[in-house]
């Protein structure tokens, strides 16, 4: 069992009590709600005659079902409009402070708490969306949870937890040039494999996460749930303070100096103990894209799909399933795939470094005429900083169609959605069967550079020929 | 989809059921009900959707189209079942489909703690006993009865041994799986609790 890591350290301080079924009961510092899984969690209260116990630790955001075309109210699908309403009543009811549409604050939620700085180290958060673990970037030990938690969470502001095991995986040395934070997560998920994290924790640490922005690093933690693990997390460092520091919701004056104290305590020890250890060379990775149907099934740029008896006979049954519905050859190459639509945006890589890094690659080029791209931006402070630096228009002049922003075709729940079985290059989580809106269509994960670079070729391609 | 849907309430010590086997490791809850299903604000007509794309696709040949598993209770599934999107969603189109239990080689942590707090037991079981259940050849007719107290689970050929968390089997054996009420007797912990936690104290512009 883990000792003095980071996540013994806020799991202690966060414990309620011991159950009588031996789970723990944990406080959750901060709980983010949104549209689609909170409607049957204050259902649920009703029913109960329960209150939200401490309506301040809650804070709301629209972004799973938001249109990225016209944002104009009511929105044109009705259920859709049905399931704004439901939470607009439920914040107003509860006293629950809710970043609306055009508020200035809205997005997906993963990119709104931390760029209003709610997002803090040593804190228990929680929301009802896996990709929860986005917030561990901060030192936070963050997971996704179900309805019923959701209610938990609003009624009593803890949940029933077993305590999670710590893997750290450590990334050495430093990555490359053209290949990003996105290439390493999904590099250290084919490594380690799509279930792998059942019951972990990953702590991310090492030269190469060190080196990682604030955004990079949520990019990392945001994907730990694909490799199976609930919470991803990295120790907090300057670089999560300066980042931290006079946003809206930080600590101001005395108190950010107390914070910082504070902050400064949190991180694992030098001599904690650790369920595992598993050790990663970042410098050997290249740009990475998924081929199959589980985000563990990516491969190098310059490499070919795996050959059927190469796989292990788990995988090699996924496998199967993959080659069947994606329709690709074994040993083909993955570069020179067409593809058909060319996503950027979603909690993983919808953030103004993402837009930065593509807009740079697409600057005085043309999206290929076979192609159709768009690009959601992770949030309304994305979106204006975006235009702020001009980057709307970079994008639009290649051919991207700019949108508003929200989760779109991540998990399309509005209408962007992939038709018949094309294919997408893709900045998101998930290259599932039918996760982009068609039950056929085939997804392939990877960094919003690479899609850039793919909307402009009309095919997988590897980035590093677009920057010198 | 059965015709009336009364959800577990209370204690769950003894299910007994016919097994539906569905083979495939890393089914994700996307496969298990479709995003375009969430857009909803409660979860009554989930139960016809599940597995929508997957029931499209094999016409009528999907193990929950198959005439004889109309009345299966039991799902027998394979590895790491339920990954992907935290939805509740996907064990709730399942319960109102009419699964009480599922057994699988393995399960993902969110899934499971959502099948959990709605009252349907997880049980995970080698991979080897797992295949034989779903390859017997009267599959159709494998009726199992569990035994929670005992985690046996026992049919008219075979006799096995059961794992689930030990927290979970003590929660339905009680029946406080449903954890509000549990969490709410707390009531003055959670009060003490939150007067401990630094970052509530220079959090003062949190809202």
């Amino acid at each position: 069992m883990s000792q003095d890591t980071l996540l013994d350290k806020v799991w202690d301080l966060h414990k309620v009590s011991r159950l009588p079924g031996g789970s723990d009961q944990i406080f959750i510092g901060l709980h983010l709600i949104h549209e689609v899984t909170s409607p049957q969690a204050f259902g649920a209260l009703k029913d109960k005659n329960l209150k939200v116990k401490f309506p301040d630790r809650t804070v709301a955001t629209v972004d799973h079902i938001v249109p990225t075309d016209n944002q104009s109210r009511p929105f044109k699908d009705n259920l859709a409009e049905q399931m704004i309403e439901t939470l607009e009543k439920n914040c107003l009811e509860h006293k629950i402070r809710f970043f609306n549409i055009g508020s200035g604050n809205q997005g997906i939620v993963h990119v709104v708490a931390p760029e209003l700085g709610l997002t803090q180290p040593g804190m228990t958060i929680a929301c009802g969306d896996s990709h929860t673990s986005t917030h561990g970037a901060f030192g936070s030990i963050a997971f996704g949870i179900g309805t019923s938690q959701v209610r938990d969470v609003l009624a009593t502001q803890t949940i029933a937890m077993n305590k999670l095991k710590v893997r750290q995986i450590w990334c050495d040395n430093k990555l490359s040039k053209g290949v990003y934070a996105k290439d390493l997560v999904l590099h250290i998920i084919n490594e380690l494999g799509v279930k792998a994290g059942v019951g972990f924790a990953y702590e991310f640490a090492g030269p190469a996460i060190d080196e990682l922005s604030m955004e990079e690093r949520m990019t990392i933690c945001n994907m730990s749930i694909e490799g199976g693990a609930r919470c991803g997390y990295i120790n907090p460092d300057e670089k999560t303070f300066s980042y931290i520091k006079d946003k809206l919701c930080a600590p101001k004056d005395e108190h950010w100096e107390n914070a910082l104290k504070w902050w400064k305590s949190l991180k694992s020890d030098e001599n904690s103990i650790y369920d595992d250890l598993i050790k990663i060379d970042a410098s050997k990775i290249e740009p990475t894209v998924t081929w199959g149907i589980t985000p563990g099934q990516s491969i190098g740029i310059n490499q070919q799909i795996p050959l059927l008896d190469e796989l292990s006979p788990n995988d090699k049954l996924v496998a199967e399933e993959a080659f069947e519905y994606m329709n690709f050859k074994q040993g083909q190459s993955i570069k020179d795939i067409p593809v058909e639509v060319c996503f950027i945006g979603s909690c993983t890589n919808g953030r103004i470094s993402d837009l930065r890094i593509a807009a740079k690659v697409l600057k005085d080029k043309k999206v290929s005429k076979n192609v159709k791209a768009f690009v959601v931006p992770g949030s309304e402070r994305v979106a204006n900083e975006a235009k702020r630096e001009g980057l709307d228009q970079i994008f639009k002049d290649s051919g991207f169609q700019w949108r508003e922003p929200g989760c779109s075709m991540c998990l399309a729940m509005n209408s962007d959605k992939l038709i018949g079985n094309q294919v997408s290059a893709s900045s998101s989580n998930r290259n599932f069967k039918g996760r982009q809106g068609s039950p056929n269509g085939r997804t392939l994960l990877m960094s919003p550079a690479m899609v850039a670079a793919a909307a402009i070729n009309g095919k997988v391609s590897d980035v590093r020929e677009f920057i010198n | 989809m059965k015709s009336e849907f009364n959800p577990p309430i209370g204690q769950i010590i003894q299910i007994n059921g016919q097994c539906i086997s569905l083979i495939g490791n890393d089914i994700d809850t996307d496969r298990i009900i479709p995003a375009r299903f969430l857009k909803c604000v409660n979860f009554d007509s989930l139960g016809e959707s599940v597995f929508a794309d997957d029931r499209k696709n094999l016409n009528g040949k999907h193990p929950f189209d198959l005439e004889e598993n109309k009345n299966a209770s039991i799902l027998v599934v394979n590895s790491n079942f339920g990954c992907g999107s935290s939805r509740e969603h996907a064990p709730q189109a399942l319960l109102r489909w009419g699964i009480k239990a599922i057994i699988g080689e393995s399960f993902a942590d969110i899934f499971y703690s959502n099948c959990i707090a709605i009252g349907i037991p997880c049980f995970t079981l080698a991979k080897e006993l797992i295949h034989k259940i779903q390859k017997n050849k009267n599959d159709k007719y494998l009726f199992l009865e569990i035994d929670l107290k005992k985690s046996l689970a026992k049919s008219k050929d075979l006799n096995f041994h059961l794992d689930i968390k030990e927290s979970s089997r003590k929660m339905f054996l009680s029946g406080e799986w449903d954890a509000t009420s549990t969490l709410l007797e707390n009531g003055n912990l959670i009060e003490k609790k939150l007067t401990q936690l630094p970052y509530i104290k220079f959090n003062t512009k949190l809202l």
